[in-house]
């Protein structure tokens, strides 16, 4: 076979791009490979794949898909966390004649890879899903707006996380940091497929991600129960509202950065390239117009889950719920007045950059306020330190100390001195860690009741809570006294052994942190072998205040037998007070979408699709997007996508309620 | 059932449900006419910056740049009304506060980031900057 035939069948894929010759990887790619195909052997053996298949990969159902998007989230997550700890590993020990045991080729993967992980495939994700599961329950809705577009949404989000995970048996993933800035990502600097597969992961992620935010927004506007007025939205609800408008008016920017760097890897533009006309400066202004937006647009959910928390467990009204709402609003605005103060050092001038470092300092404000909120919400509350309000707390404390230091980042001659330094890795590590995954954590201890009827268990939970919070100081407060004694970030090896033992500490948090981690994969199956002991027969196992609590745990799939009617904020813990009783009799027939195979199999071929533009397939690339367009227009010939469950379904399964309420006692 | 269940549940279906059929609640159907108009619109709207591009009737090219970016802003104001029908009544007026937000975000982004560059380039190093001549010729 000639070389031409070989290279027009594979591309740029040669049997060199399997990287056979390094040993780390070739170790991770067997234990991969045992355990998946362990799995996959499980699965087979226990005939689930039917029941997989039917009950959840085609499934509509916001429910089933938010908990696929944890279940996504937290797999990703463990990925994600053995790249952070073998960084940690590699700067603990590379110290003077020490090479530690990555090299530069490597390390520079791992770096990347941990932030574009955590950020694309786990934050989000956790996010989109939590919102997914909770938002239709809190509005009183049957499901989102768009059941389809949720699960092709999903699967989407998938399969950039399956072409991320391909880079590492196939070929490389970029070496250029979570944000691949031009030139360096370039063509001229990375001519290898590493930021194409960057390139391409996050394409095909952001069309799921944007769709959802679509879906979102369309479901809170015109799905609300009667009586929920704007003002009337329960806050967790509001968040969501808000983050995924600025998720729709954000990615379309990273899509376009993306596709003009695409172009220039591509077709030889020179958008961003050093020489051509080219400004590789036009590159890092756009990515962070997305970039600073992205970073309220996962916390912004996070700060609902603790409104939601504080206010349950401190069995009080929220306090200052319609200045938590306009704080939200205000965020959202300032988030597109904030981006330039990623590059204050890139040398816009004193003007600009006075301008950028006022307004990052005035979004502190209404943060501020919500922080007094959560703490108003508490004072003189029956405080219940139930999990959720565990990390409730502790991220009060971390997300303030994160806060203050990014205010401190916010001056322009002090971020001089710290940009690119240890000091900024461990500011937005504190903020993500202490913000965003505190709250995801706090969630899921919250949520999971509803989504599976039984609590999850207290005693793993709160030994991985307290792991994870010693953990995480004890890992980045090393980090913030090496940022301002000048060590810069990603570096893979050091000359002065003075600062090792503060690596070394850093190193132990990691551990530390994998032993939270540790203990709540325990939680989880503790909480499965005792869920008859943990088992919720109320559907309201905290004491909740709004609607996702007034249905069973789980919810039936259609949510609510009867559409409520919301006459106030907390709208279940005034049907509570009124003591409401839930009807009986008068059931209907209700309206439900049906499942559909088209959203796993349109990403199956967007995956198929990415996978060969990255390596330059191109018979491939054509032939899969054709079939995508085909496929997609295929389906829309299919108009058998709606059927009614029967009123005698409904009815049983009520009457089990209306049975398992009564002998709860309620 | 109770007579405050009466008022804490919708007894009855109701379109909330409503999966699969497309409810326009509140948006305004399009009438040939609109759809006509707009299409004509349209083409006068395309067909000029064509036509000045390609005839190169008006020397200044900053002119002729500027008669383009004018008419394709007028273009999509055509399309908002005629094609999205987008009114301030649309929607219980939800498509006005879209509107809103994305012009507001869209300026920020566009002033924001000519500000931005435009000082970024001022405060090059001499000899280091891209030239003007290669910026107007070889750019977007």
């Amino acid at each position: 076979m000639s070389d031409t035939l070989l290279k027009t069948i594979f591309g740029r894929l040669t049997l060199d791009s399997f990287p056979i010759h390094e040993p780390i990887v070739l170790a991770t790619f067997v234990v991969v490979a045992l355990l998946g195909g362990a799995l996959v052997a499980a699965l087979t053996y226990y005939r689930v794949w039917t029941y997989l298949w039917h009950e959840w990969f085609t499934s509509v159902d916001h429910k089933r898909i938010g908990i696929m998007y944890m279940v996504l989230g937290l797999v990703m997550f463990l990925r994600g966390f053995a790249d952070a700890i073998m960084m940690r590993g590699q700067q603990a020990m590379a110290f003077g004649q020490n090479e530690g045991y990555l090299n530069a080729h490597h390390y520079d993967q791992v770096f990347t890879a941990h932030g574009v992980i955590m950020i694309f495939f786990v934050a989000m994700p956790l996010v989109t899903g939590l919102m997914n599961y909770v938002v239709p329950l809190q509005i009183g809705a049957r499901d989102v707006s768009f059941p389809f577009l949720n699960n092709f949404s999903f699967w989407m989000t998938a399969s950039g996380a399956v072409i991320t995970m391909a880079s590492l048996f196939v070929g490389e993933f970029a070496r250029t940091g979570w944000l691949a800035m031009a030139p360096l990502s370039g063509l001229d600097y990375s001519p290898d497929v590493g930021v194409d597969y960057y390139i391409w992961a996050l394409q095909i992620a952001g069309v799921g991600t944007l769709l959802s935010g679509v879906n979102l927004i369309a479901t809170i506007v015109k799905m609300r129960a009667p009586g929920m007025t704007m003002f009337k939205i329960p806050i967790f609800t509001w968040s969501a509202l808000v983050t995924n408008v600025l998720i729709v008016a954000a990615f379309p920017v990273l899509t376009a950065v993306l596709a003009m760097l695409s172009l220039d890897r591509y077709v030889g533009t020179n958008f961003f390239t050093n020489t051509g006309g080219g400004n590789p400066m036009m590159y890092v202004n756009m990515i962070w117009i997305w970039g600073h937006p992205e970073v309220y647009i996962l916390i912004l959910p996070a700060f609902g889950v603790f409104s939601e928390v504080v206010s349950t467990f401190s069995g009080k009204r929220l306090f200052g719920y319609t200045s938590m709402v306009y704080a939200l609003i205000v965020i959202c605005i300032l988030a597109y007045l904030v981006w330039l103060h990623h590059f204050f050092t890139m040398g816009s001038g004193a003007t600009v950059n006075s301008f950028f470092g006022i307004t990052t300092m005035i979004i502190s404000i209404p943060t501020g306020a919500k922080i007094f909120n959560w703490l108003f919400t508490m004072y003189r509350g029956r405080i219940r330190f139930e999990l959720p309000m565990m990390w409730a707390v502790a991220f009060m404390v971390t997300f303030t100390i994160g806060g203050m230091t990014g205010v401190l980042l916010a001056v322009p001659p002090a971020d001089f001195q710290l940009h690119n330094s240890l000091f900024l890795v461990a500011h937005f590590h504190n903020v993500i860690i202490g913000g965003v995954l505190f709250g995801m954590f706090a969630g899921l201890n919250y949520w999971f009741p509803k989504a599976f009827g039984f609590k999850l268990d207290h005693k793993w939970g709160a030994r991985s809570f307290w792991l994870w919070v010693v953990g995480f100081y004890v890992a980045f407060m090393p980090l913030y006294v090496l940022g301002l004694m000048g060590v810069t970030r990603r570096l893979r090896h050091f000359d002065d052994t003075t600062l090792q033992p503060w690596f070394i500490v850093a190193g132990v948090g990691a551990l530390l942190i994998a032993g939270g981690i540790a203990c709540m994969m325990m939680q989880f199956f503790v909480s499965w072998r005792n869920r008859e002991v943990l088992r919720d027969h109320t559907g309201d196992p905290w004491d909740g205040r709004t609607l996702e609590w007034a249905t069973s745990s789980p919810p039936p799939a259609y949510n609510f037998a009867f559409t409520p009617v919301i006459r106030d904020l907390d709208a279940w813990y005034d049907m509570k007070s009124q003591k409401v009783e839930q009807p009986t009799e008068g059931y209907y027939a209700i309206h439900m979408p049906c499942n559909t195979w088209a959203g796993i199999v349109l990403a199956g071929i967007a995956t198929v699709f990415g996978l060969a533009m990255i390596w330059y397939i191109w018979w491939l690339a054509a032939l899969s997007l054709v079939a995508l367009i085909a496929t997609a227009i295929v389906h829309t010939f299919n108009y058998d996508r709606d059927f009614h469950i029967p009123v005698e379904d409904i009815r049983r399964g009520e009457d089990a309620r209306t049975e398992s309420l009564a002998r709860a006692g309620v | 059932m109770s007579s405050a269940a009466d008022q804490a549940f919708h007894a009855a279906p109701d379109s909330h449900d409503d999966h699969g059929h497309d409810d326009h609640g509140g948006a305004p159907h399009g009438s040939r006419r609109g759809y006509v108009t707009g299409f004509l619109l349209s083409v006068v709207l395309t067909a000029i910056p064509f036509a000045l591009v390609m005839t190169g009737v008006i020397a200044d090219a900053r002119i002729t740049a500027g008669i383009v970016i004018a008419a394709a802003v007028v273009q999509i104001v055509v399309h908002m009304i005629y094609f999205l029908h987008m009114s301030t009544k649309s929607e219980e007026g939800w498509t006005m506060m879209a509107l809103i937000f994305t012009i507001i975000v869209v300026v920020i982004t566009i002033s924001g980031s000519i500000w931005v560059m435009y000082n970024m380039n001022t405060n090059m190093m001499p000899g280091m900057g891209p030239d003007t001549a290669t910026m107007t010729s070889g750019g977007m």
